[in-house]
């Protein structure tokens, strides 16, 4: 018979993380928990200022220091073309400084000593010299004519544009701007964001000269892509580097870039001959590690008096800080900002992105988003709300008229992509429902007489997950797919790798309930392992939700394989052809006489005992999965927000989250994600932003300042769903992971936008902070443009 | 942590401790160390010695006294406070308070003494002894001396402590009739400084306020004793004008910084809307009590 799937933890069992064992009883692994033998300490000297020229660098006092074995210089580093090293966007970033510190906190040495605290003592005793040069905070600065050149390490570079880049139709969006009755216009700012996972990043580099291994233990979502940019920049052949990422305290797109860090120890580690560990602090993490966001938007919406939208066009430019290393696998410059109004029906689009140097830290991160999507569904939202506003139509009936409907996929988007499924109505009208969209306006009169003002907002959207197809996805040209490997042990136990990397997202939960869906085998009688590249097979890592989409996929993939094997020892066991053998869950019968069959761990023992003549023995194989296209999951997302006119400040009164990620492997985990990218949309749309002074100070280095919303502040959130299963998913799954964090900021600045809109301002740039509210309602202005940061 | 090189030391008396301060030139009380520890982590503070004074008896008290006097000894945790019922009876502006100073965690470690004597102008229980007119108790080798807070505090993160005296109490004094008031603050997440907050003490007796105090938080390089806003409540009913009068002083007292919590004017407009808030709440409660 059949076994129950939900039982044995397959598809749709909200079964408990089987990681948080360890977690929750402190034994998780760290990288700072690992400890070799004679292992030695690092601590790297960042630049206090935001651009200088180094004029000398005396280090003579932190060798005087006893227990100081080396202090790393960018000398030292260019002797060995190390100064410098590629970044994944084609650009060069400084490893140690050389010539010129480009933004505050820049690694410009590094002191390797006996333990920690003696590497902190030297650090404070080097003296830089610098000599200071006009720092640049924005790209309105970068971009003036007389504007000092950043990058002058760059041959060929003469301003401080990294790049211009266009999509789409501009002179079919033109003539949609012509022929329109009504054009919406807003200006906004996604202001730059740090992932800040509660682990910062660090590395232990242990070089062995007697074997020539190097291996590294490193905060990595993606080893394997780490292993061959080490392989290509050390040059130490491949085979010859074993990356461990062991668990890692949280990612969000912060621990995929190579960082300086990473390098110096592991030359330190060679010269040394010694383990050498980094281990980075909070102020190091949030004021050097990849950033994310930082993007300016101009937005037009062109319309009919009748609410359908005709074009749109958006013109955006990009902070990229002192070194392009946006680290991102599309063909595109600004990975997928071209996904915005995917959802929406628009017969013609053009969007235009500039990147610009800034003395600031580089990154350009996919911080818990599929590279830039976030900036893109946002601006996508804010101007959909402003032009329901501008054209005087209700914001649910807009968006109604523009969705994509359901029998209109597969459907091409504005931009390019294609979309394949959905049910897009019926998510906004669940949301709808849910909050009480008819009675809002009686709450909001109800409100105002408690001198209160009340807003509802909106945010609908699909956005492309699970990169991605080879085609247009590469990291230094290596393809996009991803990778498992499954070994069914004799007694039917089994142990699965791939080639992504868990560092929250529960894959060694999920992974072995996929395998139980596809074999039956009992969830908690498999075990998965990840990150290290002696063991793992190759896989791109985890980031941008495509470990569900990519390595979930091969999951299941390698689990038909070892499933296509198994009927065959079956056919053999039960001694009939393999025609004969019909599959239930956990066993093979034979056609027509159901109670004759064995088990999938019958199979698994006669695997290694009493396999057919010719049959290779075992039972194990392995999958490479290139998905055809990304999968899309739809998010509506609806927000009412309470204001206190006297203060500024605003509480959420609830929040409806309506989430179609196509089958949910896990439900509770599925349920988690939602809820931790709303948090994370709740804090970039109230309070978490990391901004700069006119020096270039970063505003924003410790969590006093970039503020991380606790249990106290999160609003409560109700969550709904409706199930389209992705249509080239194996199992029907989609990405989920970033959902909540990319949909749902638009959804509580839309809500405030909404109760101040009879007031006559259209936009607070985020975060929305109760002094920016209380300016706002006061001059009845939009407050809008660069960081609001004055320390004069 | 990875602080500079320190010594330590943990006395289990005061006379010890005050022996220990007196012999060390760069010495740092440490009770709850909410402050200098995270300090000493980054290292903007490298004391030469610290001396923990978790291990002296019978400091973690606070207590009602008879003669109407209100004592807290200097090991005494915010959380004792918060979770106090004999603060709330007898302390309203302190009862308010107690919840809002840093974060939860923060609260089960620092202390109330620690806090004041930490003189950061960003401290709530400065504000509230200002409000109340209360002094702090320092013990040297010579004996004790009471300091008033509004004199205590010299300056950011400086206080009158000589180098070899101990803050071992904090006392409040006793009210003019029936004590009351309130405190609001303004942050932007739990745990963040204080973009602006208020503390308000007002001893009433017959509907009429026979003393107050106002004190500010984060809007100058110390606390704030706003003397005449509190100075215009007194001897009235606290009718609409008084009020005004109270809230446009306070502010007028203040002398803010614009920043990224907000600008001065913000800020200044926050202390007059909150000095009106927490009257008018008061009144409220009056008026429930009633």
């Amino acid at each position: 018979m059949a076994l129950d799937e939900v039982k044995i933890g397959g598809l749709g069992a909200s079964r408990r993380r089987v990681e948080d064992n360890r977690f929750i009883r402190g034994k998780g692994n760290y990288v700072d928990d690992v400890v070799l033998p004679g292992m030695l300490h690092m601590e790297i000297l960042r630049s206090p200022l935001a651009h200088a020229r180094i004029k000398s660098i005396d280090t003579s006092a932190a060798y005087a220091i006893p227990g100081v074995r080396m202090v790393m210089t960018g000398e030292m580093m260019a002797a060995r073309n190390l100064a410098w090293m590629p970044t994944l966007s084609y650009d060069t970033q400084a490893v140690l400084a050389t010539d010129k510190v480009r933004f505050q906190g820049q690694e410009v040495c590094a002191v390797i000593a006996d333990d920690p605290y003696i590497a902190r003592d030297g650090v404070e005793a080097i003296v830089v010299d610098y000599e200071p040069l006009p720092p640049i905070v924005n790209p309105t600065q970068a971009m003036a004519d007389d504007a000092v050149l950043i990058r002058d390490d760059k041959v060929n570079q003469s301003n401080n544009v990294i790049f211009d880049w266009e999509v789409g139709d501009r002179e079919g969006t033109d003539r949609a701007f012509a022929e329109a009755d009504v054009v919406s216009e807003i200006d906004l700012h996604y202001p730059r964001s740090h992932p800040s996972p509660i682990e910062a990043c660090g590395s232990i580099a242990d070089y062995d000269r007697s074997t020539s291994k190097l291996t590294v233990y490193m905060t990595s979502q993606a080893p394997h892509i780490v292993r061959a940019a080490v392989s290509m920049v050390a040059e130490i052949p491949e085979h010859m580097i074993r990356i461990i990422a062991p668990d890692l305290g949280g990612g969000f797109g912060n621990k995929v870039p190579v960082y300086p860090g990473y390098v110096i120890s592991i030359l330190a580690s060679i010269l040394l001959e010694k383990p050498v560990k980094w281990i980075e602090d909070k102020t190091g993490n949030l004021i050097s590690t990849g950033f994310g966001r930082d993007v300016y938007l101009k937005g037009k919406v062109a319309m009919r008096k009748d609410g359908k939208i005709l074009g749109v066009r958006m013109d955006t430019v990009s902070d990229h800080g002192a070194f392009f290393s946006d680290a991102q696998p599309s063909k595109f410059k600004i990975g997928l900002i071209h996904s915005a109004f995917a959802c929406y029906d628009i017969p013609t689009a053009y969007l235009t992105n500039r990147g610009v140097y800034t003395n600031k830290a580089p990154g350009g991160v996919a911080y818990r988003c599929s590279f830039r999507v976030t900036e893109a569904m946002f601006f996508q939202e804010r101007m959909v709300q402003a032009a329901a506003d501008d054209l005087g139509m209700d914001q649910a009936e807009f968006r109604r008229i523009n969705l994509v409907k359901d029998d209109d996929f597969p459907k091409r988007t504005p931009f390019g992509f294609l979309t394949d499924s959905g049910q897009y109505e019926k998510c906004l009208q669940i949301g709808l429902d849910a909050i009480d969209y008819d009675t809002f306006q009686e709450q909001k009169a109800e409100a105002a007489k408690r001198g209160r003002l009340l807003g509802l907002g909106i945010s609908t959207m699909t956005e492309p997950l699970g990169a991605g197809n080879s085609r247009e996805y590469d990291i230094l040209g290596i393809k996009m797919f991803d990778s498992a490997e499954l070994r069914v042990h004799m007694t039917g136990k089994a142990i699965l790798r791939t080639g992504a990397k868990t560092q929250g997202q529960g894959h060694e939960t999920t992974w072995a309930q996929i395998v139980a869906h596809e074999l039956g085998i009992p969830a908690e009688d498999i075990v998965v392992e990840e990150g290290d590249t002696d063991t793992a097979p190759f896989g791109m890592g985890t980031y941008a939700s495509r470990s569900t989409p990519v390595a979930g996929a091969a999951v299941s993939m390698v689990s038909r394989k070892i499933r296509a094997k198994a009927r065959k020892i079956a056919a053999h066991l039960l001694e009939v052809s393999d025609e004969d053998i019909e599959w239930e869950l956990g066993r093979f019968y034979v056609r027509g006489a159901q109670d004759r069959g064995v088990t999938i761990q019958e199979c698994a023992m006669a695997a290694y005992s009493n396999v057919p003549d010719g049959m290779e023995p075992g039972l194990e194989n392995n999958a490479y999965y290139d998905p055809p296209n990304l999968t899309w999951p739809f998010a509506c997302y609806i927000s009412t927000v309470e204001i206190d006119p006297l203060t500024g400040v605003w509480d959420v009164i609830r929040m409806v989250a309506v989430d179609d990620c196509g089958v949910r492997i896990n439900p509770m985990i599925v349920e988690g994600q939602i809820m931790g990218g709303l948090t994370e949309a709740y804090a970039m749309a109230n309070m978490q932003f990391i901004t700069f002074d006119e020096d270039g100070n970063c505003i924003g280095s410790n969590y006093m300042d970039y503020l991380l919303p606790t249990a106290w502040e999160t609003p409560g959130f109700e969550l709904h769903e409706v199930v389209t299963p992705c249509p080239h998913h194996p199992i029907g799954a989609k990405g989920i992971g970033e959902c909540a964090t990319v949909g749902g900021p638009a959804a509580f600045v839309n809500a405030v936008m909404d109760a101040l809109k009879d007031i006559g301002v259209r936009n607070i740039d985020m975060p929305l902070l109760p002094d920016r509210v209380y300016e706002a309602i006061q001059t009845g202005q939009d407050v809008s443009g660069h960081p609001p940061v004055k320390n004069h | 942590m990875f602080p500079s090189r320190f010594r330590y030391e943990a006395p289990t008396s005061v006379e010890e401790a005050i022996a220990l301060l007196g012999a060390n030139d760069d010495a740092k009380v440490l009770a709850g160390g909410q402050s200098l520890i995270p300090m000493m982590k980054l290292r903007f503070a490298s004391p030469a010695l610290l001396v923990d004074i978790n291990n002296i008896p019978d400091l973690g008290y606070h207590r009602a006294d008879a003669d109407g006097s209100f004592r807290i000894g200097a090991l005494c945790r915010h959380a004792d406070l918060e979770k106090s019922s004999v603060l709330a009876e007898h302390q309203p502006l302190l009862a308010a308070a107690a919840p809002l100073v840093a974060d939860p965690i923060v609260r089960t470690r620092g202390t109330f003494v620690g806090s004041v004597c930490h003189a950061d102008p960003q401290g709530d229980w400065a504000a509230c002894m200002v409000a109340l007119g209360g002094s702090i108790i320092a013990q040297g080798p010579n004996g004790k001396r009471a300091v008033e807070v509004k004199d205590f505090v010299s300056g950011p993160f400086t206080t009158v402590l000589d180098r070899d005296e101990l803050a071992i109490e904090a006392v409040v004094p006793n009210a003019q009739g029936t004590r009351t008031g309130g405190y609001l603050k303004l942050e932007r997440r739990v745990g963040d400084f204080a973009t602006a907050a208020v503390a308000v003490a007002l001893d009433m007796s017959g509907g009429v306020v026979k003393n107050a105090g106002i004190g500010l938080v984060g809007v100058g390089a110390q606390t704030i004793n706003a003397e005449e806003a509190a100075q215009a409540l007194i001897g009235t009913s606290l009718d609409e004008a008084s009020v005004d009068k109270a809230a446009e002083l306070a502010a007028a007292a203040s002398s803010p910084r614009g920043d990224h919590r907000g600008s001065a004017d913000y800020k200044r407009h926050i202390i007059s809307t909150f000095v009106t808030r927490i009257i008018a709440n008061v009144q409220r409660s009056e008026m429930q009590v009633a």
